[in-house]
This record gives structure tokens, sequence and C-alpha cells, in this order.
């Protein structure tokens, strides 16, 4: 018990540590600017936030879109029990992206400016309109559970009407910005490495958003099933797992065929800065987690699933790092390294989404719906051991 | 000039004809490194101008031309005013739009701080003034007030050996190709800014590769309209949102369709049964 409580404690600690270094860190931002509190210069004026808090922040909340899509639209029952959680962590991601773009963003106060002075041609007016469109569908999405909580069946029967429609919307919206943050890099050609610059950028960031929502969902699920004492049905792990894996192999061969297409293939074995950071990459994203996938035995248990499923979210972040970062440093000619407040104020946002997560799940019945589907297929629950130190991490609120 | 092959309207991104908009052309052959030009433009745009200033050899949220100089060669940097210009399609609130006359304008008001432009200008031209908590994106805007008063720009007014000189793109685009012509041993035989990506405002002579001064070589930057790029992405989406949306709707219903019948078959079994 002293030993669960030093652990408690460790977090608890650690959460607090987060965000007073990420309050100083805003103070900064706002009472100094963004010169003060970012490495952010003329050469690099997109740094850490727009390569991990935007860029890998609406990747990794792909699973709303994904798992509403497959139990909605494609009837994929079995998936039903895992619906809400994921939803909720689609939910806070796109808020937390929002959070994260007041701090990016130069005139963050004239941030409604989208709404009424309109550039069609912008790649980035479309990613924040349906960023915005979409936020609001993962809010109705995600209001059943609010409504719930304090008994509200009038409206809850009203969202349940409209769900579908929030679904197709949810997917539609998501296919258009999820892809075109890819297309984001399409009209710097000449700055960035090759290994990145490719015109099929779209389509990959889209299929990578696919491949993260699976393997978040894995995560969460693992995660979330440890932390709170849950019981976790195997067989949503090895429908995941098995999906993971095949979207996996997809994204392997066309990345292969990309580089083969554009005679890039030998490049990549000659050792080069951009070559090593494109090798911590590739083995990240698709050796690791193939290999483990491709064995029957990791596809069916939570654990070693959970093992996979992070390495790939590690290698896809990696590649979106590379992506908004490593391929700009040859043109630029120097080295971008995020000052720590700025890394402060990323880890902040992170540390606000667990604590969020975590709240949510104590005082929302995020998990409650499941628990009745869950008795009827006890029998099926399995127990889950993922390392403490990772899974105590949504506790933190306790 | 189409560059873009698109139904959609330009007209947003690109201004009128490239033919009759105000241009300017810098002979770096004719400079002599005074400077007159940097401190007439920090003068307009009502920018601090010292020694110290003069002394920058960089673009900056205060400097927005600079005369780089290297073993007495000089090359001036200023905003090319690109005929499709990257900064001006990426914005998203159109804060950078580029006027009929040529100018690359920016209206601060409307600008939200996303640094796009910066990152798309294949020359870094637009700078930012990191160190204020209300940023402004800085760069040339080719004097929009003098030349609606039928007026120079400043830089060009000021220069006194004409190595900076203003008027009609077209007509100083032949007067660069005479130059040319005229004294062949005195340049390299390109110039700067007339195909660089889809051509610009801006033209420039010099008797050394315009590389030298850190301009992207034009098989680097290509002579492509960049907009056209994202454009090509862009324009599938007027066809792809309903086609996309249609396809997801028609699934909804067919396997939603499939749920009612199981239902109500699994019903009907249950009755028959009990008779």
């Amino acid at each position: 018990m002293t030993i669960m409580n030093i652990k408690v404690t460790f977090w608890r600690v650690l959460f607090v540590v987060i965000m007073v270094l990420g309050l100083y860190s805003s103070y900064v931002r706002y009472l100094h600017g963004l010169g003060a509190v970012s490495n952010m210069t003329d050469q690099f004026p997109w740094g850490l936030w727009i390569g991990f808090d935007c860029l890998c922040g609406i990747m990794l909340a792909a699973g709303g879109f994904l798992v509403t899509g497959a139990v909605y639209i494609f009837h994929v029952e079995r998936l039903h029990a895992i619906v809400r959680p994921t939803i909720l962590t689609a939910f806070l991601g796109y808020v937390l992206f929002i959070v994260g773009l007041l701090f990016d963003l130069g005139r963050p106060w004239f941030i409604w400016h989208q709404l009424i002075y309109i550039n069609l041609h912008s790649v980035m007016f479309e990613v924040g309109t349906c960023v915005m469109t979409y936020t609001a569908v993962l809010f109705f999405e995600f209001l059943p559970n609010v409504l719930e909580r304090f008994h509200l069946q009038a409206p809850i029967r009203w969202v349940k009407k409209f769900y579908p429609v929030l679904v197709v919307l949810g997917i539609l919206l998501s296919t258009l910005h999820q892809s075109s943050l890819g297309s984001l890099f399409l009209i710097f050609p000449e700055k960035m490495h090759p290994f990145w610059y490719t015109p099929a950028q779209p389509f990959f960031f889209f299929i990578s958003a696919i491949i993260c929502g699976l393997a978040m969902t894995i995560f969460e699920s693992t995660l979330s099933a440890r932390a709170f004492g849950r019981g976790l049905e195997r067989s949503v792990i090895t429908e995941l797992a098995g999906a993971l894996y095949v979207t996996l192999w997809v994204m392997a061969l066309l990345r292969l065929q990309d580089y083969v297409h554009r005679k890039l293939f030998m490049d990549i074995f000659k050792p080069s800065y951009e070559a090593y950071f494109l090798w911590v990459e590739l083995i990240l994203a698709f050796v690791i987690p193939l290999a483990m996938l491709s064995f029957k035995k990791v596809r069916t248990d939570p654990n070693l699933a959970y093992l996979a499923s992070l390495s790939a979210i590690l290698g896809f972040v990696t590649n979106r790092l590379n992506v908004a970062m490593t391929s700009m440093e040859t043109w630029v000619g120097h080295h971008y390294i995020p000052k720590w407040t700025e890394t402060m104020i990323t880890l902040m946002i992170c540390a606000m989404g667990f604590f969020l997560f975590s709240m949510a799940v104590k005082y929302l019945p995020i998990f409650e719906e499941e628990h009745h589907e869950a008795a009827a297929a006890a029998t099926d629950e399995v127990k889950v051991t993922v390392p403490p130190l990772i899974a105590e991490e949504p506790s933190l609120a306790d | 000039m189409q560059f873009i092959p698109t139904d959609m309207d330009m007209s947003a991104v690109s201004g009128a004809e490239i033919s009759m908009s105000k241009a300017i052309l810098y002979d770096a052959t004719l400079c002599i490194g005074c400077k007159q030009c940097e401190g007439a433009c920090a003068q307009q745009n009502k920018l601090p101008y010292d020694d110290r200033v003069a002394a920058e050899a960089v673009q900056s949220e205060h400097k927005f031309t600079v005369v780089l100089s290297q073993n007495d060669k000089f090359m001036r940097r200023l905003c090319q005013h690109c005929e499709h210009p990257a900064c001006a399609s990426v914005c998203p609130v159109g804060a950078l739009h580029k006027t009929e006359a040529g100018p690359v304008v920016y209206d601060v008001w409307k600008c939200i701080g996303c640094r796009y432009c910066m990152m798309a200008c294949a020359f870094s031209v637009p700078k930012y003034e990191w160190g204020s908590l209300n940023p402004r994106v800085r760069k040339c805007i080719m004097c929009p007030d003098r030349i609606a008063e039928g007026k120079q720009t400043a830089c060009a007014e000021a220069c006194p050996t004409g190595a900076t000189k203003f008027g009609e793109h077209d007509s100083l685009l032949e007067e660069a190709k005479q130059r040319l012509r005229d004294n062949p041993g005195n340049y390299v035989p390109h110039i700067y800014g007339m195909n660089e990506v889809g051509g610009t405002n801006v033209l420039l002579l010099s008797s050394v590769p315009f590389e030298q001064f850190g301009l992207p070589k034009i098989d680097r930057i290509g002579e492509v309209a960049l907009p056209e790029y994202t454009g090509r992405v862009m324009n599938l989406m007027p066809d792809f949102i309903p086609l996309w949306a249609l396809v997801l709707g028609g699934v909804y219903w067919v396997t939603n369709r499939r749920k009612e019948v199981a239902e109500v078959e699994a019903q009907e079994k249950a009755l028959r049964g009990v008779r």
C-alpha cells in the first residue's frame, strides 16, 4: 500500500512539476512573446508546437472517426465497447490541439478570423475549418456521456437520432483534414529533403492517421484497463491488432513504392544526417511492429499488442517530426532544437490530456455502458499487465 | 498566362496580367553599394535606420531590403513579388494578396499569426516580429501608396545610379534582355525572376551567380508557380466531398437495412416457432 502511495505520489509530483513549469512557460509566452519562449526563428517559423502538438496530436486522435465509423457505419458491433473511451480521447485530442494553437499562433485572439476571412486556396484554411467543425461533431458525439450523468433522457434520444449523421460527417471531415495536414507540406518542394517530400504526402498522412488511430485505441484500451482495474475484451484487441497489422503492411509497401518510384531507394541505405532519422522512423514504425504483429500470439495478447502499438505510435510521431523539422534543416543550414520552455508547454498540454481523461473516466459513464456488456462476456476477460510506470499515468487525478 | 490548370478562380492569388503590372529591375553591375535604397525603404516604412542597421546583412522584421556585398560585387534582396505568390495562396485568412498593380501586400488586421507564409516563401522573405506581443509579418510591399499616386517605389527613387529601376513589368523585362544582349560579358546569362516560381515582379541581373548571395537556384525552386502544388489537391475537394459523403451514406444505408431485415426475420422466425 505504501509502495502504491509512493507511486501515485510520484506521478502527482511529476504532474505538478510539469504544470508549474508549463504555467511559467505560458507566462513567458504571453508576456514576452514567441521569441522569448521558443527557439523558432525567421528560418524556422514552425517548430515543436506545429510538429508535435498539431501534426501528431491530430494523428493520434484519429481513433475517434475510425471506431465510430466501424461501429455505426459498418456495424462492426464487437468494437462497441470501446466507442466511448475512443470518442473521449478524440474529443480531448482536438480540444488540446486548439489549446496548442492558442500558444503557437502569433495573434491567437484573432483565431476566429478563419470564419470570416476565407481563402479557399489555402490548405491551412481547409484544415482549420475541418478541425473546427469536427471538434463540434466530437462534442455532440461526446455529449451523451454528460447527459447520461445527469439523467437527461430526452436530449440523449435527440442526439442518438442524429448519430449516424454525426458519424458520417466525422469521417468526411477527418478524411479531409487528416490528409490535408500532409498537403500543407506540398508547397515547399524546394525546402524539404526528398525523403519526406512526396506528392503522395496527403495520402500517407491519411493512412498514418488510420494506423495511429488503431494503435492508439489498442494502447489506450490496454492502458486504461490496467489503470482502472477493468477487464478487457481479448477479441477487441485481436480485432484491432489484426487491422493494424494489415494497414501497416499497406503503408510499408506504399512507402517502399514511393521511394523506388522516386529513385531514392538506394539513398535510404547511405548514411547521412537525414538517413539516420529515417532509420529511426522506419524501424519504429514498420520493422518492430510488423515483426511483432506477424505472430498470432502478439495479436491475441493485449500486453504484446500494446508494445507493438507503442512502437508504431513512436515511429509515426518520429515521421511527422521528421516531416516538419528534420527535413528542413539542410535547406535552412542549421539545426532546430526546441527551447525548454517550448517543450514544457507541449508537456503541459499532454499532462492536461491525461488529467482530463482520468477526470472524465471518474465522473462520467465512459466505461459504464460497457460494463453491462462486459458482464455478459465475462468469460472472455483477460488480466492486463503493462509496465506500471506508464500504466499509472492516467490515475494522476485519484 | 494560366499556370494553374484549374476551374477554380485564382484571382485571389494572382493579380491581373503580369505584363501591365509594376515591377522593379535591379542591375547589380550598376550598383555601387551606397545603401540609399535601404535608407529610403526604412523611411518609407517608418523603420529605424542608422549605421548599426545599415551594417546588418540580413532581411529582418526591421529591414525589408538589404544590399549584400561580396568582393565589390553587390546584390539587393527584397520581396520578389511573385506573380503567383505562395505566401498569399497559403494564408488561411487571406491577409496577404497580390494587387493588380503588382505588389504583394499585407493586411495586418486579418493576420492570425500562423506563419505559413514564412514557410511557403521560396525566397524566405516574410519575417516575423518574434519579440512582439502582437506580432506582424513584415516584408517589402512595393510601396503601394506611392504606386497609387503614380510615383516610383522609394528605393528606385533613391537610387543614384539607376541600378534599381521601377516600371512596367514587360518593358523592364525587355530592357533586361536588351542589356544581356548588349553586354553579354558583363552578366551571367540569366534574368533572375523571369521564370523562377512562375515569374516574379522583381527582376535581377548580376555578374556573379545569384546563389552566391543566397538566392535559390531555379533548378531547385522550379518554374512552376508554387500554389499549383497545393492547388492540384485542393481542386479535388469539390468533387471528393459529395462523392465520399455519398459512399459513406450508402454504406450506412446498406448495413443498416441489412440489420433491420435480420431483426425482422429473427422476429418472424420466433413467431413461427411459437405457432
